[in-house]
């Protein structure tokens, strides 16, 4: 599903990624773990598109065609999603206009017929449920006033709505309480671990995967992969730390 | 200021800025005289959106004891669009202004009050949100006077620009005088751009650029509009325009 091939790219000039290569299939779910400063969020914004974030060689393919040619919202429309670490705030607009909108602009992107008001506040109702949050807050503007916690699960209510094929999920498990860390696990299972779907969790510790289980680890340090296992290795960063493992 | 008043040049503080080549072929500005008897409360919206046109208006208006004038103003069609508003306002008198300028090309739209609060407790309130694209130049202008003995006066202005492209071009300006001492007079004044990490939030969900711009600029503009009689079809008419400008 996405073929990541030695990718290199820069912030402000300065190199971030440095030959990375990681090929996701369609049902698998991949954990990348590293220390700060290794370049995960660079390249969860890398592969969202970002401006800024240059990509100087290499090349990523999604479902066979080139991901770096395609703006961020074609992306999305194609079947990517990029969870936050740090969801933006908007003042002014509402989660249910921002989302109906996003919703109907990826659709309407892929040939598909828009959704009615009824039918979009049906499944938004739907995919709160599923992430235990209250629907009122969903009538607020996006992301404002809401607790770090709350984002992150309003990221998954998104995510449920837009329905990826990939999601990339940047430390989505920051800022979760040990309740909210369970919820948002079984949402992502719930929306995610599907046999045409993938997942890249981008993330510093070992917790979420205790509900989320990854099919791969990988170590990422200095912009590339330097090591790659099973779900036991994640165990053994947590207990021997990045140093050692590395 | 009245209407038989020579040309005004640039040199005048409340033509700074204006287009004086336009003006001249609207030269003279009657002036147009509101009156809200005490007690009485009155509201006006003026849309001006009259393609190649210029448009000058000048507005007097007394808003006696007790009395409240609600102005709400969109201002986006003409190459040249100035608006200026006198307003007297007498003890326990309210004086809303809610005004979006919205711009393009090579427009030059300006507004320019002077609000006299010559009573005791009178309460006044602007809000100006001037979008700007291409060549365009916004202005808002704004005075507030508090009279001697003028005690118990709440005056507010609230004045954002955004520029969408780098050529345009926003003056404002708050002048406040005070002659009175218990009063309360509040002004805020910021030009920026549209929020980048906003921008590629919303794309990173499937909106398209000129989408997300449109709902952040939505956001900023509606705040000029809110709690007006015709909000709805105010707002209308300033999303279909900011739908050209972006």
């Amino acid at each position: 599903m996405l073929q990541i091939h030695n990718l290199h790219a820069t912030v402000a000039d300065k190199p971030i990624l440095k030959g990375l290569s990681l090929t996701l299939n369609a049902g698998e779910v991949h954990a990348i773990m590293g220390p700060n400063g290794a370049g995960k969020s660079t390249l969860g914004y890398t592969l969202g598109g970002r401006p800024g974030y240059e990509v100087t060689d290499g090349s990523v393919t999604f479902d066979g065609a080139d991901l770096l040619a395609l703006e961020p919202h074609e992306r999305a429309a194609a079947g990517l999603f990029l969870g936050f670490q740090y969801p933006v705030e908007i003042p002014g607009v509402s989660f249910v206009q921002f989302l109906r909108e996003a919703a109907n602009a990826q659709r309407q992107h892929r040939g598909e017929p828009p959704l009615s008001g009824g039918e979009f506040l049906r499944l938004a109702k739907d995919k709160a449920a599923l992430l235990r949050m209250d629907m009122d807050m969903l009538k607020r503007p996006v992301n404002v006033g809401f607790s770090g916690g709350e984002k992150k699960r309003a990221e998954m209510v998104q995510m449920g709505i837009l329905d990826p094929r990939l999601a990339i999920l940047d430390e989505t498990d920051s800022g979760l309480d040990i309740d909210a860390l369970r919820v948002v696990g079984e949402g992502i299972n719930a929306i995610m671990r599907r046999a045409d779907k993938a997942v890249l969790l981008i993330t510093h510790y070992q917790r979420l995967l205790d509900y989320v289980k990854p099919d791969f680890v990988h170590v990422l340090a200095d912009g590339r992969i330097v090591k790659t296992g099973g779900p036991e290795l994640a165990l053994q960063l947590e207990e021997q730390g990045y140093e050692a493992v590395a | 200021m009245n209407g038989l008043a020579p040309l005004p040049t640039r040199k005048q503080e409340d033509f700074r800025y204006s287009d004086i080549d336009a003006l001249t072929g609207v030269w003279p500005v009657p002036v147009e005289d509101i009156l809200v008897p005490t007690s009485q409360s009155t509201t006006l919206s003026i849309v001006e959106d009259g393609g190649e046109r210029a448009v000058a208006r000048h507005l007097s208006v007394v808003v006696e004891d007790g009395a409240a004038f609600d102005l709400r103003v969109l201002n986006t069609g003409p190459a040249f669009g100035r608006i200026a508003v006198d307003a007297w306002l007498g003890r326990g008198a309210s004086f809303t202004l809610g005004a979006a300028q919205l711009g393009g090309g090579t427009q030059t739209l300006e507004i320019v009050t002077e609000v006299t609060h010559a009573q005791p407790d009178a309460v006044s309130r602007q809000i100006v949100r001037t979008v700007l694209a291409d060549r365009a130049t916004g202005t808002y202008l704004g005075r507030i006077a508090v009279e001697r003995g003028a005690d118990g006066t709440d005056a507010e202005q609230s004045v954002r620009a955004m520029l969408l492209s780098r050529t345009a071009t926003a003056n404002a300006r708050p002048e406040l005088e005070i002659f009175a001492d218990d009063v309360k007079c509040a002004h805020g004044c910021a030009v920026g751009e549209l929020d980048a990490a906003g921008l590629f939030y919303l794309q990173a969900r499937g909106l398209t650029p000129a989408q997300a711009k449109r709902l952040m600029l939505q956001a900023f503009v509606a705040e000029a509009f809110a709690g007006a009689p015709e909000e709805a079809a105010l707002t209308d008419k300033a999303l279909a325009r900011l739908g050209d400008l972006v």
